[in-house]
């Protein structure tokens, strides 16, 4: 047997303890579930603290609501008043300008299905929403952007910040907004805001920071003040990559503007697929969720192209919005909108819907079942819960114990002879499926985060992980997190295992990547939201619904990352393997993915979040975690418990990313799926 | 050469100029007055953690000269540059301008100097993106705030000087290297500086194009007359374009001179071994080797021109000619005796090194 390096041995001597613990979980059941005498009414203290304040903020948050509301009904009232024709040609006009002909086409065909499905007004109400919302989060990015660059100490603080707001669930603190906004649009705006301003500022950084060192002195040489520097240089130069945040933040926006039409009151396209979705009407929410797409798509292409832009005549552009207007001040306005046409072909398109979805119900109740008895149970009740009549069609006797225990022993012995590393990560993966995620004793949880986190990310990140770990014991949310882990890790495993696939495909295959390509810019583009239309259609309420959904979301990621490692690896080290005779796969395995394992680690890491960030979202068909906690807590107006349900998923997320962001290799593969 | 310059004709003069990096640089200069020896610094600097990029430079620029620092990548001859113009900041030393301290002054008044008095080219061109050429030419005279027809007209004249009026509304990126290089050069000398620094102006070019630019370079300035300090790593650049040579190694300047007076007598091993893959006939000149003394008319055949190089004159050497009288130097004349001994070095050095 090999020597056991240090990393190993401490990993080895945890494996002993959690063994013991699992052991002992069988008779102590306090080492079970976090026992509940131990538990703090934290919300309620939370709530008796956050109330006054926000309460005593809200003449500020009157005000700020006014002054946000008034040119918010300004852009609505102006969007309403214009007739379809001059807001669709002005919008067409942009695009040729924008992103040539060929977007010019897609704006005019999209637009038109808009307004033929009778959904022009909502859509409206929607593009008001992001109107207002993209350029106070590009203002405020700009300005925080600019700020981190211009003074590094702010730096750590800035960055930490950014990812607290990308990764606190909006829902999480739209409860301490409404306190402040009051009832109305101002909260959403600013629950959209808060969500979209991370990118600019990223963004804003990073186009400063990279402006060539020899444009700074020769701007310095040829007499430039400071504030020339910045805006004659430094700004001029960064726009393409400021354009980049313009495009984030503005899908950033319209992805949120969308989810927070939950609160009512904006009569916007969100507010339609949501009501469309409570009344279970497939054909209007997938027709409403259409519609976000279209949107979705324009606004992203039209940004970008303005981004990739470099001094193009506007001529046409002007001559657009001219004729825009004069069409503007001749039309009637609303006279011209299609009538209820479009509305009853929707509803057809619903029974033909439901004939489908009966049709093809036997079909997919086997994917379901297949992956939810496969998969699921097990990842959530373990080997030792799932090993029932009902479930497996056997029962957990003394000679199946004995059979899983001598298998996973051998298999781990085995594994760890050459390579003790692998033999410990195996029997943690054996142990971790006999009880399953959701079972596992706590003690050990903590125990085995706070030894990763602290091998990955010193005292600072044991801190975070141990201290988010505290909180969801003591406020009695040790299972929903529990379950949110459960379902995240199921999520990424089979996104990740699929997208890796595709991937792999899309890297050795020029006309699968090519097919692929606006396939994965689409998926990317769409608000989260809109992922929940098919999979509700298909599978109604439910776990394995919401499952479904974070794995449409989360499987771009690894397609992306994989297939972009695998084509950037060093063609001079491929080009030695195929020198040295390794076939096909072995070039695959032994060359191109070692070489690709910084770019596949992103994809993971980017899984984890995508994954995450649709867990809350995902929440609304209906699962028994975090997301929904901070559903409930959203239409109980409890604001403690939203930001405690809240904050715990945005610490999850910041600990898995700094996990896998860790430049050492073991700390993913052992711990797990803990964090 | 001439070694006391009158005062008045010197353009740019630093005395014990210190450049250092590392974490607390100022702590070893605190002391005014108080001066040890470069050598023992240098080695107690890198000792301590500090990088010595430039360690006690001494020299004067005269107006009208090209006054070229030359070494190797981490010489320090590019931080050495950064510091007359002041892009960086100089720990210990005087640096004078035009009889100035440029380390003393405020950041109005730098400013206000590099306006009007300098001008810099850089190896990667350093210009802006988003701006054609002649608004990059303009680009300096828009920070002084000068009206734009004006700016543009003076701008299109750089233009015309450096051969690129046809090409002033591409952008950069769709210009070649040499072209660039052109606009960097036009936009340095828009607002007619006196000291004009150049650095690496040429290096990321192609050799053809890089000769190309030399001679244009050197054309410019007989017509224009700036002072000028010229950073280089080519030691053949370096003896093709400079009046005066400065050799820096590890911070330090090692060795000043004509490029005949360090390619004939190289003040260390190290400066040799540079100079050694030099064509010497390719390099010395005439008035570098001539020498006061021969009787009148006894040079046979006809005179030379002082700026002529050695390997002109093998056609004569070979047909066993004397001595050349210099055109325009009565009383100079150049033995060939003095030609064929530098020529015998060019060719056991190159087998010796």
């Amino acid at each position: 047997m090999q020597h056991f390096t240090r990393e190993e041995m401490i990993w080895a001597g945890l494996l002993a303890v959690s063994l013991l613990l699992v052991g002992l979980a069988h008779h102590l059941p306090v080492l079970r579930g976090f026992p509940a005498g131990l538990t703090l009414p934290l919300s309620e203290a939370l709530n008796t603290v956050i109330s006054p304040v926000f309460e005593t903020l809200r003449p500020l948050g009157r005000g700020l609501s006014l002054t946000i509301e008034t040119p918010l009904s300004a852009i609505r009232a102006g969007l309403a008043w214009a007739p379809w024709p001059a807001t669709v040609l002005a919008l067409v006009a942009l695009a040729l300008y924008a992103g040539g002909r060929g977007l010019a086409v897609f704006a005019a065909l999209a637009l038109g299905l808009v307004v033929l499905m009778g959904y022009w007004p909502k859509a409206m109400n929607t593009l008001a929403l992001v109107l207002i919302s993209v350029p106070l989060a590009v203002g405020i990015g700009f300005a925080l952007g600019a700020l981190g660059h211009l003074v590094p100490r702010v730096r750590p603080g800035l960055t930490f910040l950014l990812d607290v707001m990308q990764t606190w669930p909006a829902f999480g603190y739209l409860i301490p907004l409404l306190l402040m906004f009051g009832f109305g649009p101002a909260a959403g705006l600013a629950a959209s805001v808060i969500f979209s301003i991370p990118p600019m500022v990223r963004n804003t950084m990073l186009g400063l920071d990279e402006v060539p060192p020899a444009i700074v002195e020769s701007a310095l040489m040829a007499g430039a003040r400071p504030g020339q520097l910045f805006w004659q240089a430094r700004v001029p130069v960064a726009l393409p990559q400021l354009m980049v945040g313009v495009n984030q933040t503005t899908m950033a926006s319209l992805s949120m503007v969308i989810i927070i039409a939950i609160i009512g009151g904006f009569n916007d396209i969100g507010w339609e697929v949501l009501s469309a979705m409570r009344a279970a009407e497939l054909g209007r929410s997938l027709g409403a969720g259409l519609v976000i797409v279209l949107i979705a798509v324009l606004l992203d292409r039209i940004t970008r192209g303005l981004a990739g832009r470099r001094r193009r005549a506007g001529g046409w552009f002007v001559a657009g919005l001219i004729v825009a207007l004069v069409l503007a001040v001749t039309l009637p306005g609303e006279a011209l909108l299609p009538g209820e046409e479009a509305q009853r072909w929707l509803r057809r398109l619903d029974a033909w819907l439901l004939d489908f979805v009966a049709w093809s119900a036997p079909f997919f109740a086997l994917l379901r079942d297949a992956i939810t008895y496969g998969l699921m149970l097990p990842m959530r009740l373990g080997f030792a819960g799932s090993a029932s009549p009902m479930v497996w069609g056997f029962s957990l006797s003394p000679p199946v114990i004995f059979a899983y225990v001598l298998v996973a022993t051998g298999i781990a012995l085995g594994l760890g002879w050459r390579r003790p590393g692998r033999g410990i990560a195996f029997a943690f993966a054996a142990l971790i499926f006999w009880t399953g995620l959701p079972g596992f004793p706590w003690p050990g949880v903590f125990l085995l985060t706070a030894c990763a986190t602290f091998r990955a990310g010193g005292a600072g990140l044991t801190a975070l992980a141990t201290g988010a770990l505290l909180l969801a014991a003591v406020s009695g949310l040790w299972q929903p997190m529990m379950q949110s882990i459960y379902l995240c890790a199921v999520a990424v495993l089979i996104s990740f295992a699929i997208g890796a696939t595709l991937g792999v495909i899309a890297a050795g295959n020029d006309r699968v990547s090519a097919l692929m390509r606006p396939v994965c810019d689409t998926l990317q583009t769409m608000p989260q939201f809109v992922f929940l239309i098919p999979a509700l259609m298909l599978f109604r309420v439910g776990e394995f619904t919401a499952l479904i959904a974070i794995v449409l979301y989360a499987v771009v990621p690894p397609i992306r990352y994989v297939e972009h490692g695998l084509r950037n690896a060093r063609a001079d080290l491929t080009e030695a393997g195929v020198q040295m005779g390794a076939t096909k796969w072995q070039l695959l395995w032994q060359v191109k993915l070692p070489l690709a394992r910084g770019s596949v680690r992103l994809g993971l890491n980017q899984t984890i979040m995508a994954a995450l960030s649709m867990l809350v979202i995902a929440a609304l068909v209906g699962t028994r975690e975090l997301g929904q906690q901070v559903y409930v807590a959203l239409s109980k107006a409890d604001a403690g418990a939203g930001l405690i349900a809240g904050g715990i998923i945005a610490a999850i997320a910041l600990v898995a990313d700094r996990l896998l962001r860790a430049p050492d290799g073991r700390s993913g593969g052992k711990s797990g799926g803990k964090t | 050469m001439v070694s006391a310059v009158a005062s008045d004709s010197i353009m740019l003069s630093c005395r014990g100029l210190w450049k250092v990096f590392g974490p607390r640089p100022g702590y070893y200069f605190d002391t005014t007055g108080y001066r040890i020896d470069p050598g023992a610094l240098v080695a107690r600097l890198r000792q301590e953690g500090h990088i010595p990029a430039v360690a006690d430079a001494t020299f004067d620029v005269r107006k009208g000269e090209i006054f070229v620092i030359m070494g190797l990548s981490g010489s320090g001859k590019s931080t050495l540059v950064r510091c007359l113009s002041r892009l960086l900041d100089i720990e210990h030393g005087v640096l004078e301008f035009e009889g100035r301290d440029l380390s003393r002054i405020s950041g109005r008044e730098l400013t206000e100097i590099r306006r009007r008095k300098m001008g810099m080219v850089f190896q990667s061109f350093g210009l802006m993106p988003h701006l054609t050429a002649l608004e990059n030419v303009a680009f300096p005279l828009k920070l002084q705030g000068m009206a734009r027809a004006p700016r543009e007209a003076r701008a299109r004249e750089m233009l015309e000087l450096v051969e690129l009026a046809a090409r002033a509304d591409a952008l950069p990126a769709q210009l070649s290297g040499g072209q660039q290089q052109r606009v960097g050069i036009a936009r340095s000398l828009a607002p007619d500086p006196e000291l004009w620094f150049l650095d690496e102006p040429f290096s990321a070019l192609d050799p053809l194009i890089r000769r190309q630019m030399q001679d244009e370079f050197l054309r410019l300035q007989r017509q224009l007359k700036k002072t000028i300090i010229f950073i280089t790593h080519d030691i053949m650049e370096a003896c093709r374009l400079a009046d005066r040579i400065a050799l820096m190694r590890g911070g330090q300047i090692i060795q000043i001179g004509t490029p005949a007076e360090i390619l004939l007598s190289p003040a260390d091993d190290y400066v040799a071994s540079f100079t050694a893959e030099v064509a010497l006939s390719r390099a010395i000149r005439v008035r570098d080797l001539m020498t006061p003394g021969g009787m009148p008319g006894a040079a046979d055949g006809p005179a030379v021109a002082p700026e002529a190089l050695l390997e002109t004159l093998l056609p004569d050497l070979a047909s066993g000619r004397r001595q050349f009288a210099v055109a325009g130097a009565p009383g100079m004349v150049l033995h060939s005796e003095t030609v064929l001994a530098v020529l015998r070095r060019d060719a056991s050095g190159t087998e010796e090194r």
